[in-house]
């Protein structure tokens, strides 16, 4: 039994003057609000710099998704287009005509005192290597517009794009720069004739990678890195899931399943690049799988990616209450049956969170595919698994890498559509939270 | 401490039934001994509980009933470090031989647990989950009558009839422990056990969760574990005093609550301690 012990008195205290005691409070508020003004101040750092990321990289960007092109008067007369030129059988074929030399006549056209042989060949080089492709297309595609003289948009080179867009300045000397003086005069001419205008850059999302930045697009490398994600999510997520549904409900609790939880830590912090070497050893050399295929890359990311969604996981089933296991199990459910109808539901909005933020670690990774020949240049858009691609980040890596001045901004271009992706993503994982938030 | 006396611990006779048996035994004990690792939380319990009877398990908090009434549907299976020793029979066959499949053991031995814990499902969905998954019914039409009357017989019905699709977690506590008590009775088990049942509630939806056991022991086997021994006298005909893992009496609710035979249980009931 308690016996009752009487309460000793507490040990005396000085009384506290009142002064003192109003001091010591003011001090204490004091330290709050400076305790409060760190915070703040840490907060408003991070957003900053935040800011400050996007701004630059946006205002480096904006103008990728612009192109001038210049109006062309080109006449397409149909014994010029329809040429027979390579046909054994005489047959007339538009695939076969020099649109280069349509375009360059149209635009000598424009400058008649342009005689001289090297005078030429820089007015020539004013126009994209592409404009002759995109006008055969034009003219294969709508055969109605052969005859005639026919006004046509015709793409510039980069450099003088890059002049137009104000991103190379003529104020260096000339020998400094890839634009030249009489170039600066013929384009400020065209430009005060009106025959320059610009136009939304479609090219930048339906092209492949190029060498001419004009020419240069991301559907190659979007395209990659989807495949990649695909290949990453489809094997991650089931071999996460089920890694974590064993070790969180059937592992036996000893000193195997606690070295196997560690070593999972521990690989979540293994640096990206270990896991493209790795990649490299096993895959391409071990199993002889092509070099730069997204395929490859997806198991390399889903090695990569397989901790975090394991941790993400066993957190998130670790979460659902006893109380839920028991209730199935009390009503004769079996282990399997109270874990896929009521554990693994309720903790799916966790797992699904983890795996999307794993996912866009995964689509912004580009040192392990390095390893793998993803850094490869890449024209042609993936069709396949097994087609070399490359993704958006190694995209960007190339481009940045590049020493034309045009793949500065589309660089910059690519980096707002990935940062648009992972946005997207995240936001998507934190709206997966919000809408299935635990519900027990 | 002084209740406790050392000579005390072990007054309870070793192995011999402390009842005289029935002929309509639905579980028995016998020497039953649970261990948590090193814990022995369990000590040589017997104990016989009757068909169709509400048997009320009492006791202080840490004494071992609540693990006791897991022992009756194995439902301690699940916790790895526990160990079970003696022979508890359902109908006189040994639910701890390996040729028992625990989970149809808890068919037939159901349980409602302390706190309310409904599936966040709909109201329907809760109490349709058990017999779906033992294929009970063969029909849709079928499922919602077994849906239906054990709602009814629950009690809940009339409250939750105009939405049955509606959340199981949108309900009162009282109608969520209700809702348990229906999902457990809609797979139709012999024995019924609650632990603690109305711990979480307030009165009112004791005073409906008490009237409802009362009902229900027509039909099952119930026993409860309960920290309020106004409960045990009210719904229970046996009652079982647990002690520091060991059973020290068991007998009529009404013989233990006016005329108990030993000191501990006199002392726990006359609220000395507890």
């Amino acid at each position: 039994m308690n016996s009752r012990i009487p309460p000793t008195p507490l040990p005396s205290l000085s009384i506290q003057s009142a002064q003192s005691l109003r001091a010591r409070i003011r001090r204490r508020h004091v330290a709050e609000r400076r305790f409060r003004f760190y915070g703040f101040a840490a907060m408003f750092l991070t957003l900053a710099v935040l800011v400050l990321v996007f701004v630059s990289i946006l205002s480096k960007a904006y103008t990728a998704f612009q192109e001038n092109v210049l109006s062309l008067t080109i006449s397409l007369d149909s014994a010029s287009i329809d040429s027979t030129k390579g046909s054994t059988t005489g047959q007339r074929n538009p695939l076969t005509a020099e649109y280069r030399k349509l375009i360059q006549t149209a635009l000598a056209g424009l400058f008649p005192a342009v005689t001289d042989r090297h005078e030429r060949h820089l007015l020539f080089s004013l126009i994209s290597e592409g404009a002759p492709y995109a006008l055969r297309a034009l003219v294969t595609r709508q055969q109605a517009k052969i005859g005639g003289d026919r006004t046509v948009d015709v793409l510039l080179s980069d450099e003088a794009d890059q002049f137009l867009k104000g991103h190379i300045t003529a104020h260096v000397y000339e020998t400094e720069r890839k634009i030249k003086d009489l170039q600066v005069t013929w384009l400020k001419e065209l430009q005060a004739r009106g025959l320059i205008h610009s136009r939304f850059n479609i090219t930048l999302f339906t092209a492949g990678d190029s060498r001419e930045p004009e020419l240069a697009g991301i559907l190659g490398a979007v395209t990659g890195s989807f495949y990649l994600v695909i290949v990453t999510l489809s094997l991650s997520f089931p071999v996460g899931v089920a890694s974590a549904v064993y070790l969180e409900e059937f592992a036996p609790r000893n000193r195997i399943t606690d070295l196997i939880e560690v070593n999972i830590n521990n690989l979540a912090a293994v640096p990206s690049v270990v896991f493209g070497l790795l990649g490299l050893a096993i895959f391409l050399n071990g199993l002889r799988l092509p070099r730069s295929a997204p395929l490859v890359g997806g198991f390399v990311l889903s090695l990569l990616i397989l901790p975090t969604i394991i941790i993400a996981a066993r957190a998130a089933l670790k979460a659902v209450p006893l109380s839920i296991r028991e209730a199935a199990l009390g009503i004769g459910a079996s282990k399997m049956q109270s874990i896929l109808h009521h554990v693994l539901p309720l903790a799916m909005p966790g797992i699904m969170t983890g795996t999307i933020l794993g996912l866009a670690h995964a689509l912004g990774e580009s040192a392990p595919l390095l390893m793998i020949g993803m850094v490869a240049f890449v024209v042609d858009t993936p069709v396949t698994l097994l087609d070399p691609a490359t993704v958006l980040p190694v995209q960007i890596y190339l481009w940045a890498d590049s020493p034309e001045r045009a793949f500065l901004e589309r660089t910059a271009a690519a980096i707002v559509v990935l940062l648009g992706f992972l946005i997207a993503m995240n936001t998507i994982a934190v709206m997966v939270r919000i809408k299935f938030e635990r519900r027990w | 401490m002084s209740l406790f006396a050392k000579d005390d611990a072990h007054l309870v006779t070793q192995g011999e039934p402390l009842l005289v048996e029935t002929a309509c035994a639905k579980l028995s004990a016998r020497n039953v001994n649970v261990f948590y690792g090193e814990k022995h939380a369990i000590k040589n319990v017997t104990l016989d509980i009757n068909c169709n009877e509400v048997t009320a398990l009492i006791g202080p908090s840490g004494c071992g009933k609540s693990t006791f009434l897991r022992c009756l549907n194995r439902m301690n299976d699940t916790i790895d470090t526990c160990r079970v020793t003696g022979t508890i029979t359902l109908d006189g066959e040994n639910i701890y031989t390996p040729k028992v499949d625990a989970v149809y053991l808890r068919t037939r031995v159901g349980m409602v647990f302390q706190k309310p814990n409904p599936f966040p499902k709909s109201i329907f969905e809760n109490v349709a989950y058990g017999p779906r998954i033992h294929g009970l019914t063969s029909s849709r039409s079928e499922l919602e009558s077994v849906v239906l009357t054990s709602l009814e017989r629950a009690g809940l019905l009339e409250e939750v009839s105009d939405r049955l699709h509606a959340s199981g977690i949108s309900l009162s506590g009282g109608q969520q422990q209700r809702l348990c008590i229906a999902r457990a009775i809609a797979v139709s088990p012999e024995v019924i056990l609650m632990d603690e049942p109305c711990s979480a509630l307030d009165p009112i939806a004791t005073a409906k969760i008490e009237e409802l056991i009362d009902e229900l022991q027509h039909n099952f086997t119930i026993v409860i574990v309960t920290h309020s021994m106004q409960q045990a006298a009210r719904v229970s005909q046996r009652t079982a005093f647990f002690h520091l893992g060991e059973l020290v009496e068991c007998g009529g609710t009404e013989q233990i609550f006016t005329n108990p035979v030993h000191r501990l249980t006199q002392g726990y009931i006359t609220g000395r301690f507890g």
